[in-house]
């Protein structure tokens, strides 16, 4: 389906990552947003609010994040497509919603704009620690669906890309920004409505009666329906059957738990996004995402200066992780490097993956300001030797 | 077994039936638990007072009262504790057709929800919120609520609660709710054609029901049963017309009931179409307000 043209501000602008952010989400169809201001987040609830009175959308800003994240659940089974937005503190509040928004199965965006914690941290300066968070933060076992763009022409772009993943596969999306990515201004190229394509709710075509909430074919994702369409669901946070209805044995445990996180876990492959860069020919490969995978370029420009063949996996979908990539790699490849803004998270993965094969050096960093590239490069040459 | 019969036969011709999820029965509830008699006079409300039960959908929170959504054959929503009230908004706010009723216990609404409870009224969100009162958090065992009486007994407040209580219809006037009441369980006759009321008025509606909980508060504090409980709730609860909120404290000696908010304010909804109207003048277009 294509984008409704009233959302989309079609022309080439000069917009910082936050404001990017709500435009690709007015233009994936975002129609109701609940919010709580927060720095480094803020930029992109402030443009929602003065941009959706002019769209037919709804913003509320909420009395917490708390309730920001559990009204937007509220707008989903409402038939809109919905969003929540925040940075560290709030997302530590807003987690047992990704959880119902997880059980229940409910399309949902979380947008994390990232700086320094942990607690109040360090909240006008950058990082990359929640990733950890977007993935486990709730308790129990679920899966999420977690981007990170680099630039603000791809805050606009992935955006879309969570509104519709969150579609598809009907679980919370979370879209994590850092600071960096958040407030710095690039030119955005936003294209006509006609080209953009969203993906619109799958709404059940069967009979109120014919209908089972939770029921699903080999998808392992049910279809939707909105209240006021006459089917009378229940949609409980609690263990529940096809029907929805609460269930509490160890048998429909296993059965909802598990079918939950497969439809993510076996279209791992399908989920596969990342731009790989310099890669034909690489003997090291750096991991990296956001605003790192940026200065992890100049370390690449000085390590191929001196003849080290390093190329980058640079990823856009970093949940579900790209196993079977890093799986690949670390048969032909002789490293890994994974520079992060944090102390240590996505290098846990890669090493997992490459279980033992290459080392898997992390350039960790507690956040506040970016990596110097020489750190990187050193990491680099730290393998060669 | 004729016994069984008959009794199945009176089951089956309840008018109530088409508004319960007969497929859930026997539902979770207690002998002599008052939750299942609100139900009962909701049931009984909606039925008198809305035609499209479409256009009705409940939501409730977590605890004893947070299974009735899942018992209503209504769109229904079962949600985390305390957060019942900001699904609601969002789901009224999206859709303002839907008619949107919350109902949920003292500890979800007013203790871990209280927060949510306040900035709803005070915005007034088109909302019908309806609060069992039953002085416990009895799904956990029967700890201390903002509702427990002073010097009742609770297992968090073993030797008796100290802490002052709410007062619910107080609380409600003063954050802007437009219809406020309180009832208790054993009121059907009036809790029923308040809640009729409730049902066609615009704005944050609140009904506050007094229930027995035998089973964790009646017997630790020597209530004795269900049914000795809504004879306590006969013999104190008083109906006070023109009482001030202020003054309907629930004391030893009595509970005041009635309507002790019933007045008109503009809406979120409206509030925000008249605000964007003067702002943009005749090119906005009016976010719909629901019936
Ligand atoms: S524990 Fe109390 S409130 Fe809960 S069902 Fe039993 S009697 Fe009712």
């Amino acid at each position: 389906m294509k984008a409704d043209p009233k959302g989309v501000l079609t022309g080439t602008h000069f917009l910082d990552g936050d404001h990017a952010c709500c435009e690709g989400a007015l233009a994936a169809g975002c129609r109701f947003v609940a919010g709580y201001p927060i720095t480094p987040s803020t930029e992109v609830v402030e443009r929602i609010a003065a941009r959706f009175p002019h769209v037919g959308g709804m913003f509320v800003q909420m009395e917490d994040e708390i309730a920001s994240s559990i009204a937007i659940l509220g707008g989903a089974w409402a038939g809109k497509k919905v969003m929540t937005v925040t940075s560290g503190p709030g997302l530590s509040l807003m987690m047992e919603h990704v959880g119902l928004a997880a059980i229940s199965e409910t399309p949902c965006v979380f947008v994390d704009v990232q700086r320094g914690g942990p607690s109040t941290g360090l909240p006008t300066m950058p990082a990359q620690a929640d990733i950890m968070q977007a993935r486990w933060g709730s308790h129990g076992d679920y899966e999420v669906i977690a981007l990170s763009p680099n630039s603000c022409q791809e805050s606009f772009d992935l955006t879309i890309t969570a509104f519709n993943l969150a579609e598809e596969y009907r679980v919370p999306v979370m879209f994590m920004l850092d600071e960096c990515v958040g407030h710095m201004l690039e030119k955005v190229v936003i294209p006509e409505a006609e080209k953009i394509e969203v993906t619109p709710r799958n709404f059940t075509k069967k009979k109120p009666g014919e209908f089972k909430l939770k029921e699903t074919d080999d998808s392992m994702i049910p279809e939707m329906v909105k209240a006021g369409d006459g089917y009378n669901i229940h949609v409980t946070g609690l263990t529940h059957d096809e029907r929805g209805y609460p269930n509490l044995t160890p048998k429909i445990q296993d059965q909802l738990v598990r079918r939950i996180c497969d439809k993510i876990r076996n279209n791992a492959d399908k989920l596969y996004m990342a731009e790989e860069i310099m890669m034909d020919d690489a003997d090291i490969v750096l991991v990296a995402f956001g605003i790192t995978s940026r200065v992890s370029m100049k370390a690449i420009d000085m390590a191929r200066e001196k003849g080290i063949k390093v190329g980058m996996l640079r990823l856009q979908i970093i949940w579900p992780f790209p196993e079977t990539k890093i799986r690949e790699l670390s048969e032909k490849i002789k490293g890994f490097v994974v520079p992060e803004m944090n102390l240590g998270q996505i290098v846990l993965e890669v090493e997992r993956c490459a279980a033992g094969k290459v080392p898997v050096v992390p350039v960790s960093n507690a956040g506040g300001a970016v990596h110097e590239p020489e750190d990187i490069f050193n990491a680099i040459q730290g393998i060669v030797k | 077994m004729s016994e069984t019969v008959k009794t199945k036969k009176v089951v089956e011709d309840n008018p109530v039936n088409q508004y319960l999820r007969l497929d859930r029965m026997p539902h979770i509830w207690c002998p002599g638990c008052g939750i299942g008699t609100t139900v009962n006079c909701f049931a009984r409300a909606v039925s008198q007072s809305v035609d499209d039960l479409n256009k009705v959908s409940i939501v409730s929170g977590i605890g004893c009262t947070g299974r009735v959504a899942g018992y209503m054959n209504l769109d229904s929503f079962h949600t985390t504790h305390g957060r019942a009230i900001p699904f609601a908004i969002g789901l009224k706010l999206a859709n303002p057709d839907q008619k949107v009723v919350v109902y949920s216990g003292d500890g979800d609404l007013i203790a871990i929800g209280g927060n949510h409870f306040i900035h709803a009224a005070r915005r007034n969100m088109d909302l019908k919120v309806v609060c069992i009162n039953n002085f416990t958090y009895a799904m956990t065992g029967g700890q201390v609520s903002p509702t427990s009486p002073l010097d009742t007994i609770a297992t968090t407040a073993p030797y008796g609660v100290y802490d002052d209580v709410f007062n619910l219809q107080f609380l409600a006037e003063s954050i802007g709710a437009v219809y406020s009441a309180r009832w208790t369980a054993t009121h059907v006759t009036q809790l029923t054609k308040s809640m009729k009321e409730m049902m066609n008025k615009k704005g944050f509606c609140f009904i506050e029901i007094l229930s027995p909980c035998p089973t964790l508060f009646g017997r630790r504090n020597k209530i004795g049963d269900g049914l000795d409980h809504m004879r306590i709730f006969k013999e104190k609860g008083k109906v006070r017309k023109g009482m001030a909120a202020k003054d309907a404290s629930i004391t030893d000696e009595e509970f005041p009931l009635g309507v002790f908010v019933n007045t008109e304010r503009r809406t979120y909804i409206e509030s925000m179409n008249e605000r964007y109207s003067k702002v943009f003048g005749p090119s906005y277009e009016p976010y719909p307000e629901g019936e």
